[in-house]
């Protein structure tokens, strides 16, 4: 359990992470601890650099920890091989990146439908809802190319939204958005959190969007407050 | 196909719906390499099959035969009387009919087994003998037009149609004989030819084996070519399926870190890639066929001309060409893809996709990309040194191909380095820095051009040497302009009076064959005069040679024998129970015999009985010196030989080699034109983060397309710099090394500037026309695209 009472989703242990930087490794994370359970919504702040994506990555498996202990549902993310790893993200974690990673060569539906259909988890009705309310009814033909930093951003969201997974990590998910666009983006991140008891950990610059957030760290030295 | 894997095969595939240009020039690509390799493999391997059909079908070289010493029949009494003596002779005639030799065998006496009809299963020899079909294959049958049925058999050698004597005799009008054919074994109490039948002579086998030496070199010709084109191929293969992978490197990343496991990433990409190749590779072997059978007509009138059998006109599609067709594409994309999928194995799903993060993982590479080139070198070197036989003498043309190619980036690299730090201009420092970093994507492509041009050369060298050398041989060795051949020898004294009292010069030749140390040769005896003092080139020579040849103090050998017995000038060969002084070493070109000529003085002591059989002549005024002859020896037509004719002929068949090989260097070069401007396109979107800066400070379109031109033109002419040596090394291998390996005779190797100077700027000329499309594409890039780099939006 997390100490929302809520199932555990993600338990960070510890977990220490290092860059090559000169003669001295450059150290962004010093044991950090962090817990996200089911419906729970996270926000990570800090400067830029302070190593907030890295963290999200880890913890989002992406990554691998130099030092300390990564569970996704209980599960030790250094215990699995490569094929449960990626298990785990395209059924269990959505990642929204930051710079949208996008398949360039596919149809913006296709990019939308694309992890739900790897996890199985098409719903045809469901990404008509997110269409919608994302403004991308008029987009599905289009390539990711055609469209401004904002349009991608939400295929991006909308991506993984439609697979409907049990922890989303979002990086700076409205960073590119307009207040209004940012505002209808949060809420359906956090909605998704509340009615499919999904865990959100958000990482962000703007202080708006994280006081949306039940629990709020900020990353400093590489110690998380 | 499950869901999840169609999901992430869609994914790779809807890349190339993208960018259909690029699926374009990955497939042409691969098709290019495939078909240059399988089109010289067909002209090849028909050339041979259609050898062995001759052979097989005419019992030609195989056995000795019997012929008619004057005329061109052999009456059917004669073959009777033979077979009653003992003689296991078989009969055949021949005739021509719309143009096509027809034969006509005995299946039941033939010495050598009845070639591979294809008959009909059942009755092969009732349907041969009793049903008087005749055998062609469908190009000769469509121009035979004759009631008698035809049957198709892709086995009997083109022109030619094949048939039971009978068949034969009333399709000719006929009833006599063309020759007999003499089994290997024999009665023993079989009577002496000159008893029974002394109207003919008996032709040993293997009449023709000088031309079919040359034939054979012909081929090494192409093989050393088919070898070339399968490296170049190979690296052609792998620049494209390289950069098909370096432009979906994001792609990828996305995948795995949307949750696609790595295998399944790793079998979708295997999938997709292998059955492109197999897409190419079939258009590949089908170009490659219409190459070939473009070129065929030019091989078939070579090897026709060489050997006297035809090569067909028309190209069948084999099995073996298109699985090594297949063979070679798939090679050459799993040693592409193996590397690839070790990178998509090893580097963390969040790297970069920058072009420069891949140089950086290609620049660690190189440096072990340049130690393997050293070792080949040096491997090279050994064999040089060390090795034996002509499989070294191809190992060692392979590692210093290989070597080269893959020290050709550090090469590159060092050289712009070393230019970069002379020079002071802020655009041409960039320009330099820009240039190398280019050089991980450009590098295979610039491996099969430095390739491509060192074939040329090599290849070139070789055949133009061949050329020279033959063209310098046949003036030494065809000076008379009369040649007299006798059948008996009794006449050797009538025809040699006749021909000192009307020629010029008269020079003669007695032969016999002999084994020395345990190596046959033919020993000649020729009369020293001014024509051998003034035409005969030696390849090694002791002083006065010719003086003391004519005395018998030394004798010559050719070159074939003084290889094969370890012999060199200055050497003493033991023969004929004589210590004899080799005082010249001869090149002789094409013969596959060794020989050791004597002067006339030292022959008639050794072999007083011999009499001189072949004559050669000076005159100014053949046809009278010809008819003088015959009026004073009675000798016929056949007897004499014009010095011209052969000339012509043999002048002729180089020529048409020549044009075999340009229009394959040509191709060549065509190709690896095209591996260059695939490679260039490809970049070319890749480049937009790196030439964006440059714009936005204040270089133009125009100028960045230029200079991007020019990049190109340093590539290339940095390649040319290095493949003329490395051309000019394969040639020296090939005549060197490998020739003398296979043949036992060493061409002499000559040099030819102006020839390479063209091929060097037809190089150039291809660099240009590669780079010149995407330069006029970034020169019309659209400053929105040059933009959004800055706005993080690619």
């Amino acid at each position: 359990m997390s100490r929302c009472g809520t199932k555990l989703l993600v338990k960070l242990n510890s977990v220490n992470k290092s860059f090559p930087s000169g003669d001295t490794p450059q150290r962004v994370l010093r044991g950090v601890n962090l817990e996200l359970g089911a419906g729970e919504t996270v926000a990570l702040t800090g400067e830029s650099g302070s190593g907030k994506s890295t963290l999200l990555h880890i913890a989002a498996g992406l990554e691998t920890a130099d030092a300390g202990e990564v569970l996704i549902e209980g599960r030790d993310l250094s215990l699995l091989t490569d094929s449960q790893r990626a298990a785990l993200r395209r059924g269990t974690i959505g990642v929204v990146f930051q710079q949208f990673n996008l398949v360039p060569s596919l149809s913006v539906a296709a990019n939308i439908a694309f992890q739900a259909r790897l996890s199985g988890r098409e719903d045809k009705e469901y990404f008509n809802y997110l269409a919608e309310e994302l403004g991308l009814i008029d987009q599905l033909e289009k390539y990711p190319e055609t469209l401004s930093g904002g349009q991608q951003q939400r295929v991006a969201i909308a991506r993984t939204l439609a697979a409907k997974p049990k922890i989303v990590f979002a990086d700076e998910p409205t960073g590119n958005l307009d207040e209004a666009t940012a505002t209808v983006v949060l809420d359906q991140l956090i909605a998704l959190a509340e009615e499919s008891e999904a865990g959100l950990m958000v990482v962000t610059h703007s202080a708006n969007n994280a006081a949306r957030m039940k629990r709020r760290f900020h990353l400093a030295g590489g110690v998380l407050t | 196909m499950n869901r999840k894997f169609s999901t992430i095969l869609q994914a790779l595939l809807s890349h190339w719906q993208r960018k259909p240009l690029q699926l374009v020039t990955f497939i042409g690509g691969l098709a290019l390499a495939t078909a240059l390799w399988s089109g010289v493999q067909a002209v090849n391997s028909e050339a041979r099959k259609s050898y062995d059909a001759a052979a097989a079908t005419l019992g030609e070289g195989q056995f000795d035969q019997l012929v008619p010493r004057v005329g061109n029949t052999i009456p059917l009494v004669t073959y009777i009387k033979l077979r009653r003596n003992g003689w296991l002779v078989s009969p055949v005639i021949e005739g021509q009919l719309n143009g096509i030799r027809i034969v006509g065998v005995d299946a039941l006496t033939s010495p050598g087994e009845l070639p591979d009809l294809q008959l009909s299963d059942n009755t092969p020899l009732q349907d041969f003998l009793g049903k008087g079909t005749i055998y062609a294959n469908q190009e000769t049958a469509l121009a035979l037009n004759i009631s008698v049925p035809v049957q198709i058999s892709s086995n009997v050698a083109p022109g030619i149609a094949i048939t039971d004597i009978s068949v034969a005799q009333d399709i000719l009008a006929r009833e006599d004989l063309t020759r007999l054919m003499v089994a290997n074994t024999h009665s023993l109490n079989r009577e002496e030819l000159a008893v029974i039948a002394p109207d003919l002579r008996l032709q040993p086998s293997q009449q023709s084996a000088d031309l079919g030496e040359l034939t054979e070199s012909f081929h090494l010709n192409l093989t050393a070519f088919g070898l070339l084109s399968f490296a170049v191929g190979i690296f052609i293969v792998h620049s494209t399926i390289g950069l098909a992978f370096e432009q979906r490197r994001a792609t990828l990343r996305t995948l795995r870190a949307l949750g696609v496991s790595l295998i399944s990433l790793i079998i979708a990409v295997i999938f997709e890639i292998f059955t492109l190749a197999i897409f190419g590779a079939t258009i590949g072997i089908l170009l490659g066929y219409f190459v070939a059978a473009a070129l065929l007509p030019d091989v078939a009138s070579t090897l026709s001309s060489l050997y006297g059998a035809h090569v067909a006109g028309t190209l069948q599609l084999r099995a073996e060409w298109w699985l090594s067709g297949y063979a070679m594409a798939l090679f050459g994309t799993v040693v592409a893809i193996t590397g690839k999928l070790w990178q998509i194995a090893s580097m963390p799903i969040l790297v970069s996709a920058q072009p420069r993060a891949w140089a950086m993982t290609v620049g660690r590479g190189r440096t072990l990309q340049a130690i393997i080139a050293l070792l080949l070198i040096s491997g090279a070197l050994a064999l040089l040194g060390f090795g034996k036989g002509l499989v070294a003498g191809f190992a060692m043309l392979g590692c210093l191909l290989l070597g080269a190619a893959l020290a050709l980036p550090t090469i590159i690299e060092k050289c712009l380095g070393f230019v970069q730090g002379h020079v002071r201009g802020v655009i041409s420092q960039w320009f330099l820095a820009d240039t190398r970093q280019q050089i991980p994507g450009l590098s295979l492509a610039l491996m099969a051009l430095l390739l491509a041009i060192a074939a040329n050369i090599g290849v070139s060298t070789m055949v133009s040497s061949f050329r020279q050398t033959f063209v310098e041989f046949l003036d030494q060795r065809l000076a008379p302009e009369l040649f007299v051949r006798i059948e008996d020898l009794g006449k050797s004294a009538a025809v040699e009076a006749a021909l000192t009292a009307n020629a010029d010069e008269v020079l003669l030749l007695y032969s016999r064959k002999a084994s020395v140390r345990g190596i046959p040769v033919e020993i000649d005896g020729i009369r020293v005069g001014k024509t051998y003092r003034d035409n005969w080139r030696l390849l090694a020579a002791e002083e006065k040679v010719w003086d003391r040849l004519a005395t018998g103090e030394v004798i010559i050998a050719n070159e074939q024998f003084a290889r094969r017995a370890g012999y060199w000038v200055g050497d003493i060969v033991s023969f004929a129970g004589k210590d004899l002084l080799l005082g010249g070493v001869a090149g002789d070109y094409g013969n596959p015999l060794g020989q050791i000529i004597l002067g006339e003085k030292l022959y008639r002591e050794l072999y007083p009985d011999d009499r001189a059989f072949r004559f050669g002549a000076r005159t100014t005024d053949q046809e009278a010196l010809k008819m003088a002859v015959q009026a004073q020896t009675g000798l016929p037509d056949s007897a004499f030989t014009n010095q011209a004719d052969i000339k012509s002929f043999s002048l002729q068949v180089f020529e048409r080699t020549f044009a075999v090989t340009a229009a394959l260097n040509v191709l060549t070069l065509v190709v690896a034109g095209f591996a260059m401007f695939t490679s260039l396109l490809t970049l070319a979107d890749l480049r937009v983060p790196q030439l964006a800066p440059v714009w936005a400070l204040g270089l133009s379109r125009r100028e960045l397309g230029k200079l991007e031109v020019l990049r190109t033109l340093v590539f290339a002419a940095v390649v040319c710099v290095l493949a003329l040596p490395l051309g000019l090394a394969l040639a020296w291998i090939l005549l060197s090394v490998i020739n003398v390996e296979a043949f036992g005779w060493r061409l002499p190797m000559f040099l030819f500037p102006a020839d390479y100077a063209q091929l060097l700027a037809y190089a150039l000329l291809a660099a240009f026309l590669a780079a010149l499309w995407p330069a006029i594409r970034l020169a019309r890039i659209a400053p929105n695209t040059l933009l959004k780099v800055f706005a993080h939006e690619r």
